[in-house]
């Protein structure tokens, strides 16, 4: 403009210049075109990723392109796209060539909306270097994670990458410590959600690692510290990339992801589901969806579904299915540590966390594949007992809930911690903390149904009346006490000869709902039908609950 | 009036893989389905209460304590009439049903024994000591069961208990075929031409067929019901029906007489009740046809028969009379005749009960076990004739909300509509005849066709729409996404069709593949059943289930538009009659009237193409002992088959019964634990082909 406007100037003193003032306008014109042209080109390109060929690789393996998926994630429209034109700065071994830039480089950020809610979102392109981590590539997520921290709202982050850029060096390795740092930053203030779906390996599986939840697609997804070929060269050991780090291993074994999904088209579309359960940040409260299930609705099939003989099974799924909204739970971790079920279900519309012990032990071994069985130890899960496994998957999940206001409906059938060297040495103490940790640090609304047992310590740890629960209840069925009868005579009576009727008079005492009532550690007997109605109730009134806690830097759990 | 009966029946192995278990067999509309039901029943009741009310004076001694030995639905129905008369009951049970309703209902309760009725309910000591223990005063033995046991009469008659129902003569003289053949013939009732007794060898029975003229049916003597029945058409057939069914007659009732008649081609089968009473009185009820049968167990009963002219009926019911005379009958009962097409009857039976009930036995949360008769509700409707009679009844079936379990509403409501059963063309052979390869679901038209795919993709829209209905947050306002028509891509039987959906308000304007239908509902979607009106046509639709994913499952059966019906002239009572059973896996007709869609938005259509198809997991063959433990139970034996999520064995650890599972479908190909056994972890339990 200045430039300009100082040529009209000199040409208004120089008449003789003309010509020259014309071919300076013209010159002007002809460079804003080529600008014009220049955004729409880089714009097309972007738009193509790696290009077609890599494109149609990509589709080949069953895998949906970066841009594809955020379509399918993001309601129509909404999407708006932020560093389309970012590139990578790195000149070293050819980098710098034409051909090897890409705008926008190897992911796709910004920000849109799921059922119109707000949320931002990183989607990392394989078909531009395999998806592999630049330092602009860093910095493209950082930007969006920053801003979603500043505005509250969740990050989702689709990944489909191989790795470090090896040739931008410790630029790359910077990338990932900048995303890590944000992770952290962004922990318990916004929810954060990591959707494997392709390799994610090396230093890169510490960024989902750090998210709220890790969900991978089945067969096309991989995480693992290291591949198979470097473990193999270490420890001499033959595994594929499906037994070290495919979604089956991580959703039975490991514990790293949380769920796993058929393929790309249903992971996204559950993804849009699960959303739906979140507050977009630690500021707001539960959200709260249009319910049409009356929440008064009594269940009658309650009143009988815990057995009478009190070593028989039952399935606490069904008794969540029946209360919650609908029977609609979105269960986390559903194949791992059986013997605890979490999840997120709504009552009267209202999101809530739900954790329950599982009495029943429908057992995987005979669907598990052969070398689960070949080479390593099958994890076996009792009838409902807290456990290492156990313990750390309740704790993730009810601290999540506590830092994201989601209320906790408990419901508690345990006959205590599970027993064994493999337990003590595993370190069962420490872990089992975790989750009495957990459950006595949340100041979300807390209510809790004693089904059945509610047995030791156990007891104390499941969301009891003494650490604080809002509302706790008892159902006729439960039997609250510090062991089993049959035990508790053993140690009492130890010699005694009418050890039967000994037995029998401990049941009578304590094998039933009326030693924790009498001492107000259950607020109520309920039946069964009616908890529904009662837990909804509750949480209307407690929707207000106000906790202050003493200032402190930050809790010290028992990691 | 009106009336028809059906009976549904669900599929215990399947519902219990299912996704909704077996517990949740009734949720909150089924309430209101079994509200619809009794109401009907209290028609029903007022009937049976005037029956019963002949010798009946409320001042009469009763009794203080009576037993029911018997369950399910006959046991409630004994002990709340005991109970409005103010006497005391005692209930018997097996281990598996010793949470069931009637348990509930009675003051005391009683184990017999282990789940196998020949253990429990058929274990004679036990409930002998049941009654000494309980010191009960009479026996009420419902139907089935010990009902019709002689012996279990005169036990009771020994220790001074007595037997509520028909006396020892009756029982004996009625529940031995060849005895009630002899009586009914010296009673001058019709019966079917034949021999009965014992059979001395297969040419024998040769001659016997050749007298009575082909074909004839050869079965045991004590067998009940069509139990072992065989036809044979020439003297080949003859042979091989004389050795089975003497083989069988043997085995299985440890009595050789066998019964070789004059087999009715294409019978109805009608029966009369009859009401007698202990001094020679006897009077006979209108009949009910019972022809659709399959297995030989009723199906759908009617009544009146609409093939029965009046004078047939009176000498049915004449000969019925004289009978029941003729055995001094003192209580209810039926008698049960062929009918053939030239109206002539035959005597088959007499049944030492009264059929005339409507309930159910089981409550949201029942266990059905699959020791015991697979019936779980009779439906009985009424009209004013037999079209208002059906119409009511395909919309009661419509409105049965069954989860957990594989019933036969589809087939019941299959045979109600079925142009042969509404022209009245029934025989007993009906169900074979018109379903030679058995059920397979009903077929939709393709109006039909269209309409499921409307409901089906309004109802996801609805969903969708619903996802977006947030309470407001002021911090962030909820931008919804503005679509005004949905394109959907909608998969149903392999076949993909292109739907498109707007919506205003609670209208659906659903396009499916180039024609347009209106689709209104109130879209509750939390409620199990749905009331949807598609261009005026009212369809009650049951979504069973709905995944992110795109799939969902829709109950679809359709109210039939009943008008299109030939009127047909009807007098007196019309009832129906269908019992809803539990349906053996073998013949179920599974998801007959459930469909599977999956619904995706076109864009996710388009993208779905690139997923790559799932290769079949190799499920493990082997289940071994997850934990050390004792093996209660082992519920297979080589060379079964086991269905995915079948209980394979149980295991006890930590005082806790795990049932292990079947991985996958197979076969059994070891078993390597019994029940006792004591088992480590890792230990292999069974092998799977």
């Amino acid at each position: 403009m200045a430039a300009a406007l100082r040529v009209a100037a000199v040409g208004a003193r120089l008449s003789v210049l003309a010509s020259g003032l014309r071919a300076a306008v013209r010159s002007l014109c002809s460079q804003a075109t080529s600008v014009n042209e220049r955004i729409e080109n880089k714009r097309r390109t972007a738009l193509l990723g790696g290009g077609q060929r890599r494109i149609d690789a990509q589709h080949k393996r069953g895998k949906l392109t970066a841009r594809e998926r955020i379509s399918l994630l993001l309601d129509p429209g909404s999407f708006v796209e932020s560093d389309m034109f970012v590139e990578h700065r790195c000149a070293d071994f050819g980098m710098a060539a034409d051909k090897n830039k890409f705008p926008g480089d190897s992911v796709v950020t910004g920000r849109g909306r799921i059922n119109g809610r707000l949320v931002y979102v990183f989607s990392q392109d394989f078909t531009v270097f395999g998806g592999s981590l630049s330092g602009a590539h860093a910095q493209k997520i950082c930007k969006i994670m920053d801003q979603a921290i500043t505005v509250g709202a969740p990050v989702i982050g689709l990944n489909d990458s191989g790795g470090a850029r090896i040739q931008e060096g410790v630029e790359s390795l910077a990338g990932y410590a900048d995303i890590f740092l944000r992770n952290v930053t962004a922990s318990g203030v916004i929810p954060q959600i990591s959707l494997i779906m392709g390799p994610c390996a090396g230093g890169a599986v510490y960024s989902p690692a750090l998210t709220d939840f890790t969900f991978m697609v089945k067969d096309t997804s991989y995480l693992f510290i290291t591949g198979p070929d470097v473990v193999k060269s270490v420890t001499n050991e033959d595994v594929t990339q499906e037994e070290l780090g495919g979604a089956k291993t991580h959703t039975t074994m490991s514990g790293v992801a949380h769920r796993a999904f058929e393929n790309d088209v249903d992971a996204l579309c559950n993804l849009r589901d699960f959303f739906n359960y979140l507050p977009l940040s630690s500021q707001d409260p539960a959200p709260v969806r249009e319910c049409h299930d009356p929440s008064d609705r009594l269940v009658p099939e309650l009143d009988t579904i815990v057995p009478l003989e009190s070593t028989k099974a039952y399935n606490m799924v069904d008794i969540i299915h029946s209360v919650v909204d609908e029977r609609e739970f979105f269960e986390i971790m559903p194949n791992y540590a059986k013997n605890i079920i979490v999840g997120f279900a709504r009552m009267n519309g209202r999101t809530v966390g739900i954790v329950g012990n599982q009495p029943k032990v429908a057992s995987d071994s005979i669907s598990f594949t052969p070398w689960n069985y070949a080479r390593r130890q099958y994890r076996p899960y009792f009838a409902g007992c807290l456990d290492i496994n156990s313990s750390v998957k309740g704790a993730r999940f009810v601290r999540f809930c506590d830092a994201f206001n989601i209320p906790l409906i408990t419901f508690v059938d345990v006959p205590g911690f599970l027993p064994g060297t493999a337990q003590e040495y595993g370190g069962i103490i420490r872990h089992g903390a975790k989750l009495l940790y957990a459950f006595a640090e949340a100041t979300v609304p807390k209510v809790t149904v004693i089904t059945r047992k509610a047995y030791g310590g156990a007891y104390d740890v499941m969301s009891s009346k003494h650490l604080c629960g809002d509302t706790n209840y008892a159902w006729p069925t439960a039997e609250i006490a510090v062991m089993g009868a049959k035990g508790a005579v053993e140690i009492i009576f130890k010699g005694h000869e009418n050890v039967e009727a000994a037995q029998a008079e401990y049941i009578e005492k304590f094998a039933n709902p009326f030693p924790a009532a009498v001492r107000g550690f259950v607020d109520d007997i309920i039946q069964p039908s009616s908890t529904r109605a009662r837990i909804c109730c509750d949480l209307d009134v407690l929707a207000s609950k106000k906790v202050q806690r003493p200032w402190r830097k930050h809790a010290n759990i028992p990691l | 009036m009106a009336g028809f009966w059906v009976g549904t029946a669900p599929l215990v192995a399947a519902g219990r893989r299912g996704r909704w278990p077996p517990q949740q067999l009734m949720l909150s509309a089924a309430l209101r389905t079994l509200k619809h039901v009794l109401y009907y029943s209290r028609q029903c009741l007022m009937v049976s209460r005037n029956l019963g009310s002949v010798g009946y004076d409320p001042n009469e001694k009763t009794f203080d304590k009576i037993l029911v030995a018997n369950r399910g639905e006959i046991a409630c129905r004994v002990i709340r009439t005991c109970k409005k008369m103010g006497i005391k009951t005692v209930a018997i049970h097996s281990d598996v049903d010793a949470s069931s309703v009637h348990v509930k209902m009675a003051d005391e309760a009683v184990c017999v024994g282990p789940a196998p009725t020949s253990k429990s309910y058929l274990n004679m000591d036990a409930i002998m000591e049941a009654i000494k223990k309980t010191r009960a005063q009479a026996v009420h033995p419902g139907y089935g069961f010990l009902s019709e046991n002689k012996e279990f009469a005169r036990c009771l008659a020994a220790e001074d208990v007595v037997f509520i129902g028909p006396d020892t003569h009756a029982i004996q003289a009625m529940g031995d075929k060849i005895e009630s053949k002899l009586l009914a013939k010296k009673a001058e009732v019709n019966t079917i031409p034949g021999f009965d007794g014992v059979v001395k060898d297969a040419e024998e029975a040769v001659r016997i067929a050749r007298e009575i003229g082909y074909p004839v049916m050869i079965k045991a003597s004590a067998g009940g019901g069509g139990k072992g029945m065989r036809i044979a058409w020439d003297d080949e057939e003859t042979r091989d029906g004389f050795r089975l069914s003497s083989q069988e007659a043997a085995s299985s009732f440890g009595d050789d007489r066998l019964l070789i008649e004059k087999f009715i081609d294409n019978p109805r089968h009608i029966e009369i009740q009859v009401l007698g009473d202990k001094h020679g009185n006897a009077l006979w009820l209108n009949e009910r046809e019972c022809s659709i049968q399959r297995r030989n167990q009723k199906v759908v009963e009617e009544a009146p028969s609409i093939f029965l002219d009046a004078e047939t009926r009176r000498a049915m019911g004449e000969q019925a009379v004289a009978l029941a005379r003729a055995v001094k009958y003192s209580s209810a009962g039926t008698v049960e005749f062929l009918v053939d097409s030239k109206k002539n009857f035959y005597f088959l039976e007499m049944n030492t009960r009264l059929q005339v009930r409507v309930d159910s036995g089981i409550q949201p949360g029942s266990d059905i076990s699959i020791y015991y008769d697979p019936m779980i509700s009779k439906l009985i409707t009424y009209g004013s004739d037999r079209t208002e009679a059906l119409k009511r009844m395909a919309d009661a079936l419509d409105n049965y909300v069954i989860r957990g379990v594989t019933h036969n509403i589809a087939l019941l409501r299959e045979v109600i509509i079925n142009s042969r059963f509404v022209k009245g063309d029934i025989s007993t052979k009906f169900l074979s005849d018109v379903y030679p390869d058995g059920f397979k679901g009903h077929m939709l038209t393709k109006s039909e066709k269209n309409q499921l795919l409307a409901i089906a993709s309004s109802l996801f829209v609805a969903f969708q729409l619903r996802a977006q209905h947030f309470q407001e947050n002021s911090r962030m306002p909820v931008i919804k996404p503005d679509i005004a028509n949905w394109e959907l891509s909608v998969k149903l039987h392999d076949k993909v069709h292109t739907v498109v959906a707007s919506n205003n308000g609670s209208v659906f304007s659903v396009e499916v593949d180039g024609s347009k239908l209106n689709v209104t509902s109130t879209w509750n979607l939390a409620s199990p059943l749905l009331s949807v009106s598609v261009d005026g046509t009212q369809r009650t639709v049951q979504c069973l289930s709905r995944e992110a994913g795109g799939n969902m499952s829709i109950q679809f059966l359709g109210t039939v538009d009943l008008t299109l019906w030939p009127r047909l002239e009807c007098s007196g009572t019309v009832m129906a009659h269908c019992s809803l059973d539990l349906l053996g896996s073998s013949d179920a007709p599974t998801s007959a009237s459930q469909y599977k869609v999956n619904i995706l938005t076109r864009l996710a259509a388009e993208l779905n193409k690139f997923m790559l198809e799932k290769v079949t997991e190799d499920t493990s063959s082997v289940l071994r002992s997850p934990m050390p433990g004792v093996v209660v139970a082992v519920s297979v034996k080589p060379g079964d088959a086991v269905a995915e999520g079948q209980e394979i064995c149980v295991i006890e650890a930590m005082k806790m019964q795990n049932s292990m599972t079947a991985g996958k479908t197979g076969t059994v190909k070891s078993v390597h634990c019994q029940a006792g056994d004591t088992v480590g972890e890792g230990d292999l339990l069974v092998e799977l082909e």
